[in-house]
Formats: structure tokens, C-alpha cells, sequence
């Protein structure tokens, strides 16, 4: 039996709330299906606000991969901003899908985008307001089974006992077969007691590429580092291996995309045109963990965008993927789409973080109709020396090329992108920046012949992720990192020369110090996630709502008695010995290959691009079974 | 270089049509804005071909006439769009209708005939669903109301907190109960002008309220039944297109 929609107890409450439409549902292209004509429920959940998760493309691709099956239901459903949370529990209402109002706890399952590790309390929340245990362990066979994927996925150590089960690598596959064994599951041997629950995730477990955290035992050795972790059942894999799917083509992807009513952080057409990067920058674990590059065909992009720009009336379209410059036929496409588009006003966005004058040809092809969108480049690290650090191997001359092409090129601004914290940088890295901005501005005037050139220097703080060559980093402490970046904003601020055109953006370290303890945590930061949570951590991707001190108590409580802190887990460096939480998680990248990209990275070694220089020996290619993709050919 | 800017070519529009629309159901809890995306996007998906403004980045040309706020539902809503063809009314009477989100419907359409429509939109008539107040005290709240001289309300306006007087502008307010209904429903029926400060349906709300010493639990739904120009006398609104519609009727040359 359908359960009824939620919505008219909901109604009232809006009238209360900030942004009330973001949580009404009915936009163009929302799918609602029969209750009862579908035999397994989906509920693909984002934990954060509606404008960011309507801009998530995982989700989106799984909507459609599970919606197209005539008896499988798939609805979404976001986090709620507190000012509401607070008014269901008063009221009694519990968490709810978008496109229909039903309770979550009412889906067979619930699908967690996991994309950042500041979204974990609201995990928690969620679960919370569904009326659903936040412990696996206390979930019955009534309750819906919750999944996580997405990079954080990549070490689910943290959230081990909040979650059921964790789909490692692509979706697309994983999700049907997950759907398959909970429809047998529901059929067969469903609502014959509490100890059943245990059976499904045993046979959960068996699935390629899904890793089951209440199968393992983790033990500790007596100076708080994991001695091991164990599978406690028979037959589950000693290590899990990632899940790739091997031709985009091949899958289905978004060609009705749902239009956001609320305003959204991305508001256009995104079509993924590859996944997977092998440019090998030693800090990102998207490209390490999404190997090997796998590129849509032209043809099917130039589809795909017609479709689902007829389908929704956006004017903005993305092509989406880790450094999007680098798709083999790049340019043929971006002359297609540019003469395909320019007359129906539609802008095209390529994100690609690439420093190089062919980043900005490709800019100016998509920037025909005159809509221009600022230019970002990303050189990462501020010294030549510390970007042969982490791989990313710009010199100084080929960023003044080409910011002085974008320049000449007519636009007014670019954006600079660096990171702060990064292993072996000293003062004089991250001061080095401010000399380069000083050249920027130079360049520009002396190109352009104009004085109102500007440049926008971003900073973030770096955070080692697991499953990356930094991974046995130590990260900077938020002290360091704040002091260091003090310094060089005063630089820039006293030169009196282009201090003035220079813009300076920074935030509070301290978020990405609890950032880094989600990210490379093991289980024993599970309670502190839940005192956090219980302690009223909402949101903490949000400077409005992140509180440190919150998080500071929280671990101490969580973290008591155990003999390791905030800083065993953040500023400490790792050695080549020690079990890693996540080590027994497979993406394919070799252990030791990771090791020696460290230790090239500490001797300041550059490694090459597989796509174009020769095989450095990752490891996922060959122990997955695949290769690399190129679309064009 | 590559081109002339298609968007700094000045194109004049064909025509201008006029647009009323309503706002219904879960579409009441969508801001002005969020409509003005979903209009665009509509637009586009219709296929309409519209006219656009010069500049930099060009926009559709549509323009708004007033809006009601957020949480408010209507049946009278309108808005100016230009198109660079002549088209049919049905373009956007039945194409852009279906293509906005279930909740925003566009009513009717007619070409323009000049003047200004928002100089027409003099007066709006709101009904408001109360629940769970008993007869006569909403009646005798009314009454009081009415008998009132002046009802002062604060209001935050764009240059600072302001006092209004909200008796002023009601041209209009009655109580009528719907025996059917359950639970258990009071309508009022309000016409307000539209005045400078204006005052908006919730200020006489909150001013009802303070006058009589009642209120409700849950705030009170409001739609925006009509909006138009005075009817002198009669504390009713007339139809803002009535002069757009006579020309519609009239075969074009």
C-alpha cells in the first residue's frame, strides 16, 4: 500500500521556513511512478541543501539508471535546513522525498551521495528525521537499507556504523544489482524477524564492488594504529575492488534532467564527456580514484546536450569532467557546440583547471556569443619547486603566457587557484604567489594597455585523501596555514603598486582540519561524528553553521580513552608500514606504486600522463581488467 | 574577430503580448524569482520566439507587473513578453503553459494595444482561508476593523522600518463561512488598492489581528482572486486587458 504524501502536514510549516520551494517538489521533469507498481524503492538522498544537490550529477545519472526500469522507483530527496527540521519534529512529520512527499523509512532503500565529509552530521540528521536508526546495527528488516557512494565513499571507515553498505567506484552497474538482490530478498525471505537483516547484508556483500562494514572486524594495536581489519563472516572479500564501468556510451545518462524551481549552484546542462583523469596531481583523489579515463563519444555528447537542453529550456550548458581541456577531440567539439549554439544564446562552461594558452583558445571558442564567464587556472602551489611537488608542472613563464593570452584576448580578470599546506612547503612557497600575482598584473596592463585588470588569488587549505600519494602526509595544522596565508595577504595588500587589482580569497582553516580527520578517520571517529551531531553539528560545510569548538568537545568525548586525538589523525605523518582504514579498500591503484609516487613527490620528481607519456604502473588498468577510452577514436 | 556579438544587434520586437497568469497550489511557496527562471526556461522549452534585450548578455524580454509574495497563490498575475515574430496566441496560451512546472498556468494572452498595464493594476481582490475560528468572532474582528479610523503596522521597507496605516487602503472586507468545508473554514474577502508604502493582504492580517485580540494557529492561505483598475464606488476591479482584448477582436490588417 502506497503510503500517503506527506505533503499537506508539511504545507503549513512552509509558510515559516527560508526558501520554502526548495522542498515542494513537482519541477520539470521530476519523475513520480505508481507506489505499488514498482517492486523495489529507491530513495537517492543528497545530504545537503536542495542547491547543491540538485547540481550532483551521481545522483542524477542513478535516477535515471534505476528509473528506467519499469518496476523500480527512484526519488530524491535533500536535507533540510535546520529552521524546518525543527518545525517536522514538533510536528511530527518525518524526512521526505521531493517528487512524491512519501517517508523515506517507507523505501526499500536509500542511496547517499557521499561528496564531501563536512555533509556527515547531515547524514546523520537525515537518518534521524526519517525515523531511521542511525546505527546499522539497529535497523530491523523493516527498515530501509542505506547504501553510500561517491568519492567520500572511498573510506567509509568513519561512517561504518551508519552505514548498511558502500558501492565502491561506478554506480551504474552496482545499483542494479543491488536492486536485484533486495527484490529476491522482499520476495523470499522478507519480514521473518529482526535476524534476517543480517542475511541481506551478507548477500549484499557478495556483490562485486560492495563492501558491507558490518562484515569486518578492525583491531588496534596498543599505539592506536590498526593492526588489522578482518572479515568476520566466510566467503566476504579480504579486499573489495572498486566497480568500473567500461563504456559510457553504453549507459544510460540524464536526458530529461530535472530543472531545479530553487536556485541552484549550478544551473545548466551538464554532460559528463569523460571520467577519470590520469594527469596525475599528486593532492586529488577524484583523478586517482576514478581511473582509467573513459571518454563519451563525441556523437553521444552532441545528443545528450541537444536532448536535455530541448527538455528543460536552460541556457547554459557544461561539459563536465576533471580537466575537460584534455578530451581527445576537444576542439572539433567545442567548434561544433559553438556553431551549433552561439545563435540560440546558449553559453557553454568547459571547467578545466589546465594553465596553458590552449585553455584560453578553447575559452574564447565557447565565448563566441560574448558571454563570458571569468578564466580560472590552477597552478596549485605558489614555487616551481613545490609544483613538481604535487605534479602539477607549471613554470612561471608558461602561466604569464597564459594569463597574458587571456589578457590580450579581452578578458578582464582571471582567477588563480593555489593551495596552502601542501607536504615540504615553506614561507617562501606560499609567499612566492604574491610575486606571481604582482607578474600577472604586469602582464595584463602591458598587454592589454589598460589599467582595470584585475586577478583573483583563491586559496585553499590542502587536505590529504586517502587513496592518494599524499595519503601518509602530515597536513598542516589551521594555526600554520592561517599564519602562513596572513603573511602573504599582507604582501599583497601593502604593494602599492597592484595591490589595489589583486583579490584575496581565504577562509578559516579550521573546517579543513575536521575535514581532514573525516576524510583519512578510521571507525573510532564514527562517535565523534555522533557526539558532533548530537551536540548540534548541522551543515558544516556552511560557515554560517560550523562550529570548531563544537567539534573540538565533540572529539575529546568521541575520541576519550582511546589514546589518539584530532592531531594523530590529521597532522601526523604515516609510515609506509602502517595499516591505512582504508587499505582494504581496492581502487585499483597499487599500494606501492602510491608509495613511490610519495617518494618521487618528496625527491621532486614529476610522472607522467599515461594518455600520452608512457605507463607508470598505477595498477588499475591492469588488475581491473580495463583500459583507457578515447572517444574520437 | 569572431564575429559581431549577435546580442548588441538591436532588434526591435514584432509584438508585445499581455499575460495573465496564476500561481497555484505548491507553486504559491515559489518566489518571484524562482518564477522568472521557470517563466525563462518555459520560454525556451516552448520554442517561442522572443525578443531580446541589447547588451552585454542579452535577456528574453519580458517584463513583470507587480507579484504576489511568497506563500501567496493567485489567479491574477500578468506580465509584458515580446517576441521578434508575430505568432498565434496559442504559442503562448498552450505551449508555454505546458511547459512551465504543474501550478503555474497561463490564463490569456492578447496582443498589446499601448498604455501602460501597470497603471491599470489599481486595486487587487484577496480571499483568504482562515481555519479553526468561530463565526462570529472573525465577524466581529471584521467589524472592528472597519470601524477602525486608522490601524498603523510596522513594515520593513527598502528604506528602513516604516510605519503604514493598513485601514486606509481596504476598499473592502467581508467574513463568509463555507459550511461544507472540513475542518472547519471562514473566508475573507478583501479588496485592497494598491497604495505607496503599499500595504500589502498580510499587513491588514496582522492589523485584523491586533485590533480584535484573536488569531489563527496556522497561517491563514491567501490568493490573489483579481487585480485591475478601480471601479469607482463599488470597491471592485476591473479586467486590466479589457482595453487589449477589444483589440484582439478585431481582425488584423
Amino acid at each position: 500500500m502506497a503510503p500517503p504524501s506527506l505533503f499537506p502536514d508539511l504545507e503549513p510549516l512552509l509558510a515559516r521556513v527560508a526558501k520554502p520551494v526548495q522542498y515542494v517538489g513537482g519541477e520539470v521533469n521530476s519523475v513520480t511512478k505508481e507506489w505499488d507498481g514498482c517492486r523495489v524503492r529507491w530513495v537517492l538522498a543528497y545530504p545537503d541543501a536542495y542547491e547543491i544537490g540538485m547540481s550532483n550529477q551521481g545522483l542524477a545519472i542513478l535516477s535515471e539508471v534505476l528509473n528506467s526500469r519499469s518496476d523500480v522507483l527512484a526519488e530524491r530527496a535533500c536535507a533540510v535546513w535546520p529552521d524546518l527540521a525543527e518545525l517536522m519534529r514538533e510536528a511530527g512529520i518525518p524526512q521526505f522525498t521531493l517528487d512524491s512527499h512519501r517517508p523515506v523509512a517507507a523505501f526499500d532503500a536509500v542511496g547517499v551521495s557521499l561528496a564531501t565529509e563536512l555533509g556527515y552530521t547531515n547524514l546523520l540528521e537525515f537518518l534521524d528525521l526519517s525515523g531511521i536508526p542511525i546505527r546499522s546495527r539497529d535497523r530491523g528488516p523493516d527498515h530501509p537499507v542505506v547504501v553510500a557512494g561517491g568519492h567520500c565513499a572511498s573510506n567509509p571507515e568513519p561512517l561504518a556504523d551508519f552505514l548498511d553498505a558502500v558501492v565502491l567506484g561506478d554506480g551504474e552497474e552496482a545499483v542494479l544489482e543491488i536492486t536485484g538482490v533486495l527484490r529476491e530478498w522482499k520476495e523470499s525471505c522478507h519480514r521473518q524477524g529482526v535476524g534476517r537483516r543480517q542475511d541481506l547484508l551478507r548477500r549484499l556483500a557478495d556483490i562485486p564492488g560492495v563492501y558491507v562494514p558490518s562484515c569486518y572486524d578492525v583491531d588496534y594495536a596498543g599505539d592506536g594504529r590498526i593492526r588489522r581489519v578482518v572479515p568476520n563472516e566466510p566467503g566476504v572479500p579480504w579486499r573489495v575492488e572498486k566497480r568500473v564501468v567500461s563504456d559510457l556510451d553504453l549507459w544510460s545518462y540524464p536526458r530529461r534532467p530535472v530543472v531545479p524551481l530553487a536556485e541552484a549552484i549550478h544551473e545548466r546542462c551538464a554532460v559528463e564527456i569523460f571520467r577519470g583523469c590520469t594527469r596525475g596531481c599528486r593532492f586529488c583523489q577524484a583523478g586517482m580514484i576514478t581511473r582509467p579515463v573513459r571518454e563519451r563519444s563525441p556523437e553521444a555528447v552532441c545528443e545528450l546536450l541537444a536532448a536535455s537542453l530541448a527538455a528543460t529550456g536552460i541556457d547554459e550548458a557544461g561539459l563536465l569532467s576533471l580537466s575537460s581541456a584534455d578530451y581527445s577531440g576537444i576542439e572539433p567539439l567545442v567548434k561544433e557546440l559553438a556553431d551549433r549554439y552561439t545563435d540560440q544564446r546558449v553559453s557553454l562552461s568547459l571547467p578545466s583547471t589546465r594553465v596553458d594558452a590552449f585553455n584560453v583558445e578553447l575559452a574564447q571558442g565557447l565565448s563566441r556569443s560574448g558571454r563570458r564567464s571569468g578564466l580560472t587556472f590552477a597552478p596549485e602551489g605558489g614555487s616551481e619547486r613545490l609544483r613538481r611537488v604535487i605534479n602539477k608542472c607549471v613554470s612561471r613563464d608558461d602561466l604569464i603566457k597564459t594569463v597574458a593570452a587571456a589578457y590580450s584576448s579581452g578578458w578582464r580578470q582571471v582567477k588563480l587557484y593555489f593551495m596552502c599546506g601542501l607536504p615540504t612547503e615553506t614561507d617562501e612557497d606560499v609567499l612566492e604567489i604574491a610575486d606571481l600575482a604582482r607578474d600577472v598584473i604586469r602582464t595584463g596592463r602591458e598587454v592589454s594597455g589598460r589599467r582595470d585588470i584585475r586577478c583573483t588569488v583563491s586559496i585553499g587549505g590542502f587536505i590529504p585523501k586517502p587513496h592518494t600519494p599524499f595519503q601518509w602526509a602530515a597536513q598542516l595544522g589551521w594555526q600554520a596555514t592561517d599564519e602562513r596565508l596572513s603573511k602573504l595577504r599582507s604582501i599583497i595588500r601593502d604593494d602599492r603598486e597592484v595591490g589595489r587589482a589583486i583579490g584575496f580569497r581565504y577562509h578559516d582553516g579550521r573546517p579543513g582540519l575536521i575535514e581532514g580527520l573525516l576524510a583519512r578517520g578510521d571507525r573510532r571517529v564514527g562517535r565523534v561524528i555522533e557526539h558532533a551531531w548530537r551536540s548540534g553539528a548541522r551543515f558544516d560545510g556552511w560557515s554560517e553553521w560550523f562550529s570548531f569548538e563544537r567539534w573540538e568537545r565533540a572529539a575529546e568525548e568521541g575520541l576519550a580513552g582511546s589514546g589518539v586525538d584530532i592531531d594523530w589523525f590529521t597532522t601526523r605523518e604515516r609510515s609506509a608500514d602502517e595499516v591505512l582504514p582504508w587499505d582494504h579498500l581496492d581502487y585499483g591503484l597499487d599500494r606501492d606504486w602510491l608509495w613511490e609516487d610519495w617518494q618521487d613527490a618528496l625527491a621532486e620528481t614529476e610522472v607522467g600522463d599515461c594518455r600520452w607519456d608512457p605507463c607508470s604502473g598505477c595498477g588499475v588498468c591492469d588488475r581491473l581488467g580495463v583500459d583507457i577510452q578515447l572517444g574520437a577514436t | 574577430m569572431n564575429g559581431r556579438n549577435p546580442g548588441r544587434v538591436f532588434e526591435p520586437p514584432a509584438e508585445t503580448w499581455r499575460v495573465r497568469y496564476a500561481k497555484r497550489d505548491r507553486m504559491r511557496w515559489a518566489s518571484h524569482r524562482d518564477f522568472q527562471r521557470s517563466l525563462e526556461r518555459g520560454v525556451r522549452r516552448a520554442g517561442i520566439p522572443m525578443a531580446f534585450s541589447a547588451g552585454f548578455r542579452p535577456h528574453p524580454k519580458i517584463s513583470y507587473a507587480g507579484a504576489v509574495p511568497t506563500g501567496a497563490g493567485s489567479e491574477a498575475e500578468y506580465l509584458e513578453l515580446s517576441t521578434a515574430v508575430r505568432i498565434r496566441s496559442a504559442v503562448i496560451t498552450s505551449d508555454l503553459d505546458e511547459a512551465l512546472p504543474a501550478g503555474f498556468s497561463i490564463m490569456e494572452a492578447f496582443r498589446s494595444t499601448g498604455g501602460s498595464l501597470a497603471e491599470r493594476l489599481q486595486a487587487s481582490l484577496w480571499e483568504v482561508e482562515v481555519l479553526g475560528l468561530p463565526e462570529e468572532q472573525l465577524g466581529e474582528a471584521v467589524d472592528a476593523f472597519l470601524a477602525a479610523g486608522e490601524l498603523p503596522v510596522e513594515r520593513i521597507t527598502k528604506s528602513g522600518r516604516r510605519i503604514v496605516d493598513a485601514r486606509q487602503p481596504v476598499l473592502r472586507f467581508d467574513a463568509r463561512f463555507e459550511p461544507d468545508s472540513k475542518p472547519q473554514c471562514a473566508i475573507l474577502d478583501l479588496a485592497l488598492t494598491h497604495a505607496t508604502p503599499s500595504v500589502r493582504a498580510t499587513d491588514v492580517l496582522a492589523a485584523l489581528w491586533r485590533v480584535s485580540g484573536i488569531g489563527p494557529k496556522r497561517a491563514p492561505r491567501l490568493t490573489r482572486m483579481a487585480q485591475g483598475p478601480l471601479v469607482a464606488g463599488t470597491g471592485s476591479v476591473g479586467d486590466p486587458l479589457a482595453p487589449d482584448r477589444a483589440g484582439f477582436l478585431t481582425p488584423l490588417s
